[in-house]
């Protein structure tokens, strides 16, 4: 894509990301509560979303098992939070749901992404009702409570978290494996037929992706003293990294992050000012999205400089 | 022995038998041209082949091993290669990303990110695309795609390459130039098996013939043979008239 031309800019982007990076990371002590606060859940939808387009972006399968992984996250921290550290638990949240991810994958990955798509949808549904029945026969509870971690420490393992997933995602791209997944996208036939193992592949993506998930399941539910099957498995973490990313756009993955952090804040605006009128709004601002930026945020923008630019691009 | 060789081999679909207890071998060096009407099975027989489909009954060996229950990326990564009827490239990612999918991922061996970029140049070259290699493959003429196709498969160092009408919709400068194409690509050593419609082509550069009908092999033998033959001159013939 134009590298020559753009190594400007990618330099000057590589500076603001400098600059934003530490910006966050320092955060907690410049400000304090309702700033980190609302920063945490920007991250964590962040991460909900770009964990969710490693797989989606390339592939176009669109798994609607994100609320899955994250709230198996919750589980995890309600087990295992207090009796093992924070940093402990949010691994085992990880590698809980990388591992519950390579099973929903390799049973479901074989299918269309149509089916494919229904069925992560069930899954959302059937784990949830599994967490309820078990809960209910052996604990003989709805809910349970979850050792609260500070704000701050909240924030930070947010951070690292989001960090490490926008990482896995650039090298992903960035890799054979990246070229892999691309091309299966484009012409799954093809890509079998040169030598790309197409399943495992795919398996392995979408694992990758759940396991930031469920990382990001587990901090949050740190800052909720209760729980319960209904909080940790809510279909919003379905859907909204879903609409994020559409928002953002998918073509690179700062869409996905501006998705995220825009639409999070839109959310929190409406919530607190038009709290009845909340959805209904969302649901406007979303479909003018999809209407008149079908390549989301980043897309428009692209589109915009390229028309100031005067089409740099070569005609085909 | 035998490079390749199937045994039996037999697909349905639904009613439809698309390849019925077709029995044929390839071996190493040659060039086989598999001819036939519209619907006699050829495609699906390459489909068998690279394990697009799965023969019921029948079975396929390659080297003396029985390939029928292995999946497709195996069979490539094993050394067979192949390009489709319709292209099938990937059209948003660069014409020589699209080869590199071949060589970083077709060859059967870890490969390094150098070499296999080198592997899809050299493959480029011999095709003829390297001005356009930075462009997506979406961009290209349909005659640059099937191009990029032949290339995609070479970088994966086939050692048996199935050609699926590489010269349909070319100009007759073009056919000659693909005919000399693949005379090379044997004389590096790769086998080939190509179906075409182009007559004078394949009758030209095939060292044995397979003429299918109607899922059946009907006949096989060199392009001599084949031209003098009643039975493939009535097909071909009933064919041309509809046409």
């Amino acid at each position: 894509m134009g590298t020559n031309t753009f190594t400007k800019t990618k330099g000057l982007s590589l500076g603001l990301l400098l600059v934003v990076f530490v910006f966050l990371a320092v955060l907690p002590t410049l400000t304090q509560g309702y700033l980190t606060v609302l920063l945490t859940d920007i991250l964590k939808f962040v991460i909900l979303t770009v964990g969710w387009m490693m797989f989606a972006g390339p592939t176009g399968y669109i798994s609607l098992a994100t609320g899955a992984f994250y709230g198996l996250g919750f589980y995890m921290a309600a087990v295992f939070n207090g009796p093992l550290p924070f940093a402990v638990v949010i691994i085992i949240a990880g590698v809980a749901a990388f591992v519950v991810a390579l099973l929903v994958g390799a049973l479901t990955l074989r299918l269309r992404a149509a089916y494919f798509c229904i069925f992560t949808f069930a899954l959302v549904l059937l784990i949830q009702s599994v967490v309820m029945e078990v809960e209910r026969i052996v604990t003989q509870t709805r809910g349970r409570f979850v050792e609260t971690e500070t704000i701050e420490a909240a924030y930070w393992a947010m951070f690292i978290v989001a960090v490490a997933t926008l990482l896995a995602a650039y090298l992903i791209r960035r890799s054979r494996h990246g070229l892999a997944l691309q091309s299966i996208g484009e012409y799954e036939e093809a890509a079998a037929h040169s030598g790309i193992n197409i399943v495992r592949t795919k398996i392995v993506t979408f694992a990758v992706g759940s396991l930031f998930m469920g990382m990001a399941g587990a901090i949050i539910a740190t800052r909720r003293a209760y729980i319960d099957p209904g909080i940790a498995f809510s279909m919003n973490n379905t859907f909204l990294p879903v609409l994020m990313a559409m928002f953002g756009g998918m073509t690179n993955l700062i869409g996905p992050v501006i998705g995220a952090a825009v639409f999070t804040y839109i959310g929190e605006i409406l919530l607190t000012r038009f709290p009845d009128l909340y959805m209904l709004i969302f649901g406007v601002v979303l479909i003018l999205a999809i209407v008149f930026m079908p390549n989301g945020i980043v897309g428009l923008v692209q589109d915009v400089w390229r028309k100031l630019r005067g089409g740099r691009r070569a005609p085909a | 022995m035998h490079l390749l060789e199937g045994q039996g081999v037999t697909r349905q679909f639904g009613g439809l038998t698309a390849v019925s207890d077709v029995d044929f071998y390839v071996d190493q060096g040659e060039i086989v041209g598999l001819i036939g009407p519209n619907g006699a099975g050829k495609t699906t027989l390459f489909n068998l082949i690279s394990a697009a489909l799965k023969p019921k009954p029948g079975k396929i060996f390659y080297k003396e091993r029985d390939i029928t229950p292995l999946p497709a990326y195996k069979i490539c990564r094993m050394g067979i290669a192949r390009t489709f009827q319709t292209v099938k490239i990937f059209p948003n990612v660069p014409v020589l990303r699209n080869v590199m999918v071949g060589s970083l991922f077709g060859t059967g061996r870890r490969i390094s990110s150098a070499e296999a970029q080198s592997k899809a140049e050299e493959a480029l070259e011999f095709v003829e695309l390297s001005s356009v290699k930075d462009l997506p493959a979406g961009d290209l003429t349909l005659a640059q795609q099937k191009r990029l196709e032949l290339a995609r498969a070479l970088a994966s160092d086939p050692e048996l390459l199935l050609l699926d009408e590489l010269m349909a919709g070319l100009t007759p400068t073009e056919v000659t130039e693909a005919m000399e194409a693949i005379t090379q690509i044997r004389s590096r050593g790769v086998t080939v098996v190509m179906i075409e419609h182009v007559m004078q082509a394949i009758m030209k550069i095939s060292d044995r013939i397979i003429v299918l009908d109607y899922g059946k092999k009907i006949a096989e033998g060199t392009p001599a043979e084949m031209a003098a033959n009643p039975q493939v001159i009535e097909v071909y013939l009933g064919e041309e008239c509809d046409a």
